[in-house]
């Protein structure tokens, strides 16, 4: 336990700690002072009434919204697709499965090809269709853009797990619903979905935490724009802090955030093992 | 249920066109990839076309030879490796522990490690880097862009995973083993060594097989504590979007480079992805 421990306490609490310090200071190299300042509580009070801040958090959450319910729904269907038994269901299941592997700006920077006008196939053909794609200038496609690029890159990661939950299931409730007549989708509905409860919080959870971590893919694709488009969180506080060098108020936002992720994380995992106690064990 | 789909045999026909779609679908931007890596800069413009029959070498060529970018990869693959060992190692331990012992906290480092695990790395780079390169500075010597300061950083991430993942293999050892080899005078290590480690080899593997993905992957930390020796094969593909004109051609072709390798390990972790990207909590 313990070598584990000294690394996490490096990497992990000494960051943490000491981002709780310096949120407290002026620390800015182009301020009159040189080095840190007190400044109490300053760094939190500009922090509530920044627009940006307060636009970019609003834009991730949802963000997170969309690409989540639109991936679990899609999720489900596939995983269901992938129940019925074809020749050669292992291969595609293969196939669907590669997109969790690749590095996420390394996809930013397939999409990124596939969307630049002037080469990419995307805008040539919606031009044909008659639809002006440019994510580098329009706001909501630059936007949309970014959620189906993270709806291809984490779908296959929600179907294998509703999968991996759907093959552990008992066969007895379900036969005994067909004896009884049930339809496909009443099966699906009253008998499938409550008992895999358990599954769909944890991938809900997983996948929740990691939509509000983003950055990579954005900002191969995007960068953040056009203006603040796709600014969300993560490359809010790179984009303001390090150009800046605003050191007090760029660890004053990741302390808000930080407190943000240990509520959540504290809220989603008493679901989690709440739902745990009632149906698994 | 009414239907339109008649004969089981179209029902068949239908499915198989739903998977032929989504293996497109999702094959697409990958074989884009490889497309734009095999053009020259005057075939990328214009009329976008989905085949090729020639193929232009130095897009490859150039950059992993005559640039940088074969530095890159080495430099990926020595903080990948170093990190997925380091974490092995410690995490290993780590599961034994939270396993085998009661001890007071139990849950709250539970806890905690799961919040580094989910935490923003945007909200840990920042602080990390002003300790990286103004804090702990002894001289000349800095964590910052070493490969050393790289491989700490991503235990943040890796360690919890591999903790969790193997803490439920070891859950499922049954204790009865370890009292049976300390009567005959095994110490922890040995208990640990012969017995723990081999009894959970697959899950070891799991774990350090994804450790190792994720580490390659992993962009952000790694953009914002190096600076030129260690920098990574990912800041290396951000690096290509300059103000003077991107080569998309040798872009596209690192890109690609970038995916191979977790591509390959794919193939053995396939059928314990789940397990290990949920943590252990879902199983097949």
């Amino acid at each position: 336990m313990m070598p584990a421990l000294v690394i996490l306490v490096f990497v992990g609490l000494v960051p943490f700690v000491y981002v709780l310090y310096v949120g407290y200071f002026d620390w800015n190299i182009f301020s009159k002072v040189h080095g840190m300042s007190w400044a109490g509580l300053n760094n939190y009070r500009k922090l509530v009434f920044d627009s940006a801040f307060n636009a970019s958090l609003r834009r991730t959450i949802l963000f997170t919204v969309l690409t989540v319910s639109i991936e679990m729904v899609l999720g489900i269907l596939i995983a269901n697709l992938l129940m019925i038994k074809i020749r050669g269901i292992n291969f595609f299941r293969a196939i669907h499965s590669i997109p969790l592997t690749v590095a996420p700006i390394a996809l930013g920077a397939a999409w990124r090809l596939m969307t630049l006008p002037g080469m990419g196939p995307l805008p040539y053909y919606l031009q044909k269709m008659g639809l002006d794609f440019n994510i580098g200038r329009y706001a909501q496609q630059a936007f949309f853009t970014t959620v189906i690029m993270d709806v291809w890159h984490w779908t296959p990661f929600i179907t294998l797990t509703f999968l991996a939950g759907l093959s552990s299931l008992p066969k007895s409730p379900f036969e005994s619903a067909m004896v009884d007549g049930a339809k496909g989708w009443q099966i699906q509905f009253y008998i499938t979905l409550p008992m895999l409860k358990p599954v769909i919080l944890t991938i809900l959870f997983l996948r929740i935490m990691d939509a509000l971590r983003i950055v990579d893919e954005v900002w191969m694709l995007t960068g953040g724009g056009p203006g603040t488009a796709t600014r969300y969180i993560g490359i809010h506080i790179w984009r303001v802090v390090f150009p800046k060098t605003d050191y007090g108020y760029g660890s004053a936002m990741s302390v808000i955030i930080l407190y943000f992720t240990i509520v959540l994380c504290w809220f989603l995992i008493i679901i989690v093992t709440q739902s745990r106690k009632g149906v698994d064990r | 249920m009414r239907s339109w789909i008649t004969g089981k045999e179209e029902k068949r026909f239908f499915i198989y066109l739903i998977w032929i779609f989504l293996s497109i679908y999702t094959l697409f931007p990958i074989y884009w990839l490889f497309l734009v890596s095999a053009r020259t800069r005057i075939e990328l413009f214009g009329h976008p076309t989905f085949f090729q029959t020639t193929f232009h070498i130095e897009n490859f060529t150039r950059p992993l030879l005559n640039g940088i970018y074969g530095s890159y990869i080495f430099n990926s693959f020595i903080i990948a490796t170093g990190n997925t060992i380091l974490v092995i190692i410690c995490a290993i331990f780590a599961a034994y522990a939270l396993s085998r012992y009661r001890f007071k906290g139990a849950n709250n480092i539970f806890f905690w490690t799961i919040t580094n695990r989910m935490a923003p790395p945007a909200a840990f780079m920042f602080p990390l880097f002003l300790l990286y390169s103004r804090v702990l500075v002894v001289g000349d010597i800095r964590l910052f862009d070493t490969h050393i300061g790289l491989i700490l950083v991503y235990c943040l991430f890796n360690l919890p995973f591999s903790i969790w993942l193997l803490k439920g293999i070891v859950d499922g050892i049954p204790i009865s083993i370890d009292e049976s080899a300390r009567i005959d005078g095994a110490s922890t290590l040995d208990i640990i060594w012969r017995i723990i480690v081999p009894l959970s080899a697959p899950g070891i593997a799991v774990a350090l097989i994804l450790s190792w993905i994720f580490a390659w992957n992993e962009y952000l930390f790694a953009a914002t504590l190096t600076s030129s020796n260690a920098r990574t094969i990912t800041t290396g593909l951000a690096e290509f979007v300059t103000i003077i004109g991107t080569n998309w051609g040798e872009m596209a072709a690192m890109a690609l480079v970038s995916v191979i390798p977790p591509l390959l390990f794919l193939g053995f972790v396939q059928k314990y992805i789940v397990a290990g990207m949920t943590f252990g909590a879902v199983r097949e």
